[in-house]
């Protein structure tokens, strides 16, 4: 059964289970910028994306959707990061970096449409300088280093520029890290110094195998042998989670080179809902993560600091039931794409094969109608 | 003549045409292992890291995986990054990211991500070199769409092809025909027209001999040896092995009504399997024999003491033109 304290698992905390507040040295005076509308901002942000999220796995269930994985329990780890980039930063991620993408600006829509069906993607990664989710895993890290890379060639690194200087960032998961291109990206990114965070959610499973399957080793530390200081951090507590972030990517787009984070989390639900956990692991283990949920977690410390109050939870609940019944709207909305746009991008220039396969098919189709007319 | 016609080996030629590119468009970048200094254990690289930097002819860590994935963040953030894959069968570790990532990306993103990335593979056998360094894999990226690939099969062509290959928006590899490197001939270099994906090297009337790359000086005997037997070769050489220049192709087998195809690759699933059942859809009422097949065999490439069995040579490709006149 994983560890999950922070006293067994030593990582930077700065809100514990019950949202007390402790002491957290290396980053206190980062997190005393933050004001009360930024820690409302956090919170909110992490209610609307487990909203979204089980509206998600919902519309699954009901047919909507052909597959679904969900973020829940990864709320912190995914919001901390996402407030903590700046507009100018790259993120290239995976298929459950559902709260970094809306942070990124991207729409319900745009992620459920990869899900229902509608498309591979679809969104234009350089408007949101969000990639398109990877579902090969591990593949994101190297577009990530290479495009940290091309900043440093293009001198948008260590300026001192803060609305310059960019940071790349790659999200990638614990088992991630036993692919041989996350050790590539990590060898090329040491290499070339290369101005990357390497953001690793180690939620603890994945699909069926625990951590330990993929390593002995503590996966903060994988950087190390290629140059890449690296730094635990508790991954469900949102406040740690955006401090040790926002210091990493200052220092990325200072000039320091690569760094790597491990968010120490928890999937809480199925890897995807093809999934079954009762299969692979305890109740009693679920249970001991529920009890270090990141919004609870945060609920607490905002109500006791009197950030937030009974009004303001009702208006949030109202709120997030009201973006529920949109994104059930939207996904609901999504038409099919057109058979022709299935031969629309397979190249950017003219393909002699592809127009003549796209002719002749559509062609066909219309035959079809005809006979329907007959 | 144009001035600009100049006699140069293959690798001299692929030489200056990166070299132009380099010239005429900051954003192209090399990467690769050991093309810096060294030039690539080919040399075709020498010189370009001491006239354009560290910076834009990149030494690369020894990962074929990591080197196609950079380039594909590389391509992002703007720049048309040309990779040297350093043998035809190292591709392999990067086989994941070509098809699943490189090729599919600009698809993925709804066509707002292109990605100008070159991948040059020096491929093809007849060096007598171990094991994973004479392979002909140009098939097994055919089945992906998103790729484009070219080869080429003398000075001229492989210059225009490198061209081509870099102002594509589209992912393109090229298979540099290795032992062909050093084989001299004329290149154009204000040629500027597009070669087309495929070409008549020689006019005939009997049969069609179709091939690409490292084979077509070999069908050139072909087509000299054939005419002392009475047999009037037309040869066809293969330049974009995806898309296939398969009108040329058809009007080709319209005229001569046979059809003969060689390739370094194994026959089974290769290039002339996809080529022969174009012919036989577009000029089944045309053809008097049945189309005949020269290629590698079904096997692992061979020790080279023993490659010249596995090669398709001028005997061969002789006797399948002479078969096909049988009928």
């Amino acid at each position: 059964m994983a560890q999950i304290t922070a006293t067994e698992v030593e990582m930077v905390q700065a809100l514990d289970a019950e949202g007390n507040r402790t002491p957290c040295p290396e980053y206190d005076d980062a997190l005393s910028t933050l004001g009360a509308a930024d820690l409302r901002r956090m919170y909110q942000d992490m209610v609307l994306l487990r909203r979204f999220d089980t509206q998600a796995t919902a519309l699954q269930r009901q047919g909507e959707l052909g597959l679904w994985p969900p973020s829940l329990g990864q709320e912190a780890a995914q919001i901390g990061l996402g407030q903590a980039l700046r507009p100018q930063d790259f993120v290239f991620g995976s298929y459950r970096e559902h709260g970094v993408a809306f942070s990124r600006g991207l729409q319900p829509a745009d992620l459920l449409g990869v899900f229902r069906g509608t498309s591979h993607g679809g969104w234009d990664p350089q408007k949101h300088r969000f990639h398109t989710y990877a579902i090969v895993i591990g593949t994101q890290t190297l577009h990530a280093t290479g495009y940290a890379m091309g900043m440093n060639l293009q001198g948008r690194v260590g300026n001192q520029d803060p609305e310059r200087d960019v940071a790349t960032v790659t999200c990638f998961g614990d088992g991630a890290t036993s692919q041989g291109d996350v050790s590539e990206a990590l060898t090329f990114a040491g290499a070339y110094h290369a101005p990357v965070l390497f953001y690793c959610q180690n939620n603890q499973w994945a699909i069926s195998e625990p951590v330990h399957t993929q390593t002995s080793a503590d996966l903060y530390r994988r950087g190390e042998g290629f140059g890449i200081p690296g730094i635990r951090v508790d991954g469900n507590d949102v406040l740690a989670c955006w401090a040790v972030a926002q210091t990493a990517l200052e220092k990325v787009r200072s000039g320091a080179g690569p760094l790597f984070i491990e968010a120490y989390t928890y999937r809480r639900g199925p890897h995807t809902t093809a999934d079954d956990p009762t299969k692979y692991r305890s109740g009693a283990e679920v249970e001991a993560w529920e009890r270090r949920d990141p919004i609870l977690r945060m609920q607490r410390y905002l109500s006791r600091e009197g950030i937030i109050d009974d009004a303001a939870e009702t208006e949030l609940e109202e709120r997030a039931e009201q973006f529920a019944a949109e994104v059930r709207e939207a996904c609901k909305a999504m038409p099919d794409p057109a058979p022709a746009d299935m031969f629309s991008h397979a190249y950017r220039e003219p393909h002699l094969l592809v127009q003549e396969e796209q002719e002749n098919y559509l062609a066909y189709l219309a035959s079809l109608d005809e006979e329907d007319e007959q | 003549m144009s001035q600009a016609v100049k006699t140069m080996t293959m690798a001299a030629a692929l030489n200056t045409s990166l070299r132009t590119s380099m010239e005429q468009d900051p954003k192209v970048l090399l990467m690769g292992e050991d093309i810096g200094k060294l030039g690539g254990v080919f040399r075709i690289t020498e010189g370009l890291q001491k006239d354009f930097g560290e910076h834009r002819v990149i030494d690369t860590p020894l990962a074929e995986s990591g080197i196609v994935g950079t380039a594909i963040g590389l391509a992002i953030s703007g720049y048309r990054p040309v990779v040297e894959i350093q043998f035809d069968a190292f591709v392999f570790p990067a086989y994941d990211q070509i098809v699943t990532q490189l090729a599919k990306i600009h698809s993925r993103t709804g066509g707002t991500q292109p990605l100008p990335v070159t991948i040059r593979i020096p491929y093809g056998g007849g060096i007598g070199s171990p094991e994973h360094h004479s392979e002909s894999p140009e098939a097994v990226f055919g089945h992906h769409a998103g790729l484009r690939l070219m080869t080429a099969s003398d000075p001229h062509s492989a210059y225009w092809v490198i061209q081509e290959a870099i102002r594509s928006d589209d992912p393109v590899i090229v298979f540099e025909p290795k032992r062909r490197y050093w084989m001299r001939g004329q290149v154009d270099t204000e040629a500027g027209t597009p070669l087309g994906a495929a070409r008549i090297l020689a006019e005939g009337t009997d049969v069609t001999l179709v091939t690409y790359g490292p084979l077509t000086p070999v069908a050139q005997t072909v087509v000299e040896q054939a005419e002392k037997l009475g047999i009037s070769v037309e040869l066809v050489d293969l330049l974009s092995l995806n898309p296939l220049g398969l009108d040329l192709l058809e009007d080709s087998v319209k005229r001569t009504g046979r059809l003969v195809i060689g390739h370094e690759a194994p026959t089974f699933l290769g290039m002339g399997a996809e080529l022969s059942a174009r012919m036989v859809e577009r000029a089944f009422y045309h053809l008097e024999a049945p189309i005949a097949r020269v290629g590698g065999f079904h096997l692992p490439y061979p020790p080279s003491r023993l490659e010249e069995h596995y090669l398709p040579d001028l005997d061969r490709m002789l006797d399948a033109v002479e078969e096909v006149m049988t009928h």
